[in-house]
């Protein structure tokens, strides 16, 4: 069905005039999954039963003149560590197959209120630590452009899933960059917004000082119409923001004439700075003005970021142990023995290597030297940025200092893979928005991302600045070849 | 920093995993790796900071009422072995 191509605006007009139902876009989008997912493999899970009853819910509504918005009706996917009442939660883990949350993430009941369709489950990473999806237990997915290569990580799945067009636009979390990478490696958008914007209550934790869910879309409008619809204060979340939510799309289209954007110094290396500085001359075209902006910190934070989220997560992960839901081994004799064979079974090796880690950091007679340290260095990283955005409103980098890696490539290293994540971890370290928007492609076809940083709550501008960009360079709109 | 086998058990008894002998030999290593390459961080100027714990204020408490409670079905629908209305687990006192 040629709807599932175009815009979410297009499809709306359908749906409107009664020239196609919900019900038979959810079918089609069943179709597609069918006929792609085999090779792409973004779904754990395809809930055919009840996105069709979601979608006649929908047909309903509007029927009755009562439709509520641009999500509508609108085939959506989520990422796999997003509670789903009904629906099997697993978060990538063994230790979690087989979970029925007990409500929906806030997140996705805000969706559902919207109306939104949602379609199924998709693949991550475990838990959110990797960049690949090679770390989730229950298989790889691969990139659409080029499936030989990876989708990125760890929201993988979801911007996999969007770039096969089998959605219109999924939600995806991103603890060090997990939105955005996978957005620039399949061509797609991603939005992390600023850390307590959009709730985590019902998000299955890694590190709770950095985790935030977000969109990623095929196009900057489409995102900026999935974070609307999430981006709320939840009083079911104490890190949950209060303070308002401008609309995005009120001055989407403004433009960024007088736009302050700052091309980041230290990315600025001989691998990525002609794309870079091209980016930088395409934002003064726009009648934006561009400087260079020092982020002194940034060498530092793969270490920062390593110690800081590793900590949280051998905490946030002690809640696994084969007692009150989740894996729990068999035969055996103590309590003790119980614990550490269910964790053992239940997680795969990064993971307890993330939890080794984040335990040695946190541990008497290491703690100040490392976590301690590593929290310091944290407020510097956090200081580079306030500097920063004293001279500009708007930050430029590449989303990944490399382009889509072969899967396998990066996977017997652990530093290799910490390394891919080196761009996105210092706007994850100091809570701010990122998103990354298509940027081309290598000589072999394989999509590259920009990323853009913009002060804490301050999506409208990040946004507008995206779609200036989109406008003129619409990357994105070349979709991925299925025969 | 490299880490010792010792060290090693000792980190999985914190963190309560059962590591097989292979296991041990390949955590050592990767994280003896890891470690050595975050040493730079120890380098940094870091005299009068403080640390970040979190990026923003935490929002006012809420207060300290009862709601939403799950009920002893609910909470026990994903244990994996149950006993009447209690979890289930191994006797640990005699």
């Amino acid at each position: 069905m040629d709807a599932l191509d175009g815009p979410i605006e297009e499809l709306q007009a359908l749906l409107a005039s009664g020239d196609v139902s919900a019900v038979e876009v959810t079918k089609a989008a069943i179709d597609r999954v069918s006929k792609r997912d085999g090779k792409v493999r973004a779904f754990l899970k395809v809930d055919e039963a009840g996105a069709l009853a979601a979608a006649a819910a929908s047909d309903a509504r509007r029927a009755k003149k009562e439709a509520r918005g641009p999500l509508d009706g609108i085939p959506l996917a989520l990422k796999d560590n997003l509670l789903t009442l009904g629906l099997e939660t697993t978060a990538g883990s063994r230790i979690l197959k087989g979970f029925q949350p007990l409500e929906d993430a806030t997140c996705v009941r805000l969706l559902r209120e919207a109306g939104a369709v949602i379609l199924g489950k998709t693949n991550l990473d475990e838990f959110g630590m990797g960049s690949s999806t090679e770390n989730s237990a229950f298989h790889v997915s691969r990139n659409p452009y080029s499936l030989a290569h990876t989708p990125g990580g760890s929201s993988g799945g979801s911007a996999a899933a969007v770039a096969a067009r089998m959605v219109f636009g999924a939600l995806g979390t991103d603890t060090g960059g997990s939105i955005r990478q996978p957005a620039a490696f399949c061509n797609v958008v991603g939005l992390k917004p600023t850390y307590g914007r959009v709730s985590r209550r019902g998000v299955v934790a890694y590190a709770s000082s950095l985790d935030q869910v977000g969109p990623l879309a095929r196009t900057v409008r489409e995102a900026a119409l999935l974070y609307s619809a999430i981006a709320k204060h939840d009083p079911g979340d104490a890190t949950s923001s209060d303070r308002a939510v401008a609309d995005p799309l009120a001055e989407l289209y403004r433009g960024v004439e007088g736009l302050r954007v700052g091309l980041v110094t230290e990315a600025l290396t001989p691998e990525l700075a002609p794309r870079l500085r091209a980016a930088g001359q395409a934002f003064e075209k726009l009648g934006a003005t561009v400087s260079e902006v020092a982020l002194p910190h940034t060498p530092h934070a793969i270490a920062t970021y390593y110690l800081v989220a590793t900590a949280e997560a051998s905490s946030n992960l002690g809640r696994y142990d084969g007692v009150r839901f989740g894996h729990r081994a068999a035969d055996v004799k103590t309590l003790p023995e119980l614990y550490a064979r269910s964790r053992s079974e239940g997680f795969g090796p990064e993971v307890q290597r993330r939890i080794m880690l984040g335990t040695f950091a946190l541990s008497a007679g290491y703690y100040e030297a490392w976590y301690g340290k590593a929290q310091k260095v944290r407020t510097l990283i956090v200081r580079d940025f306030e500097k920063a955005f004293a001279s500009v409103d708007v930050l430029l980098l590449p989303t990944s200092p490399v382009p889509p890696f072969k899967l396998g490539e990066n996977l017997a290293d652990p530093l290799q893979m910490y390394l891919v994540d080196a761009m996105t971890l210092p706007c994850s370290l100091a809570g701010l928005p990122g998103l990354s928007i298509p940027d081309g492609f290598t000589s072999d076809g394989l999509p590259l991302g920009l990323q853009l940083i913009s002060k804490a709550f301050d999506e409208a501008t990040l946004l507008r600045a995206a779609w200036a960009y989109e406008h003129e360079h619409p990357y994105g709109e070349k979709a991925p070849v299925f025969e | 920093m490299k880490l010792t086998v010792e060290q090693v058990r000792h980190v999985a008894k914190l963190a309560r995993l059962e590591l097989k002998g292979e296991d041990e030999a390949k955590l050592q290593g990767d994280l003896s790796r890891i470690l050595e390459s975050f040493e730079a961080l120890s380098a940094v100027d870091t005299g009068d900071v403080p640390p970040t714990a979190r990026v923003f204020p935490a929002q006012a408490v809420r207060p300290d009422e009862v709601r939403g409670e799950l009920g002893v079905e609910k909470a026990l629908a994903n244990a994996p072995q149950k006993h009447g209305t209690s979890f289930a687990v191994p006797k640990f006192l005699d």
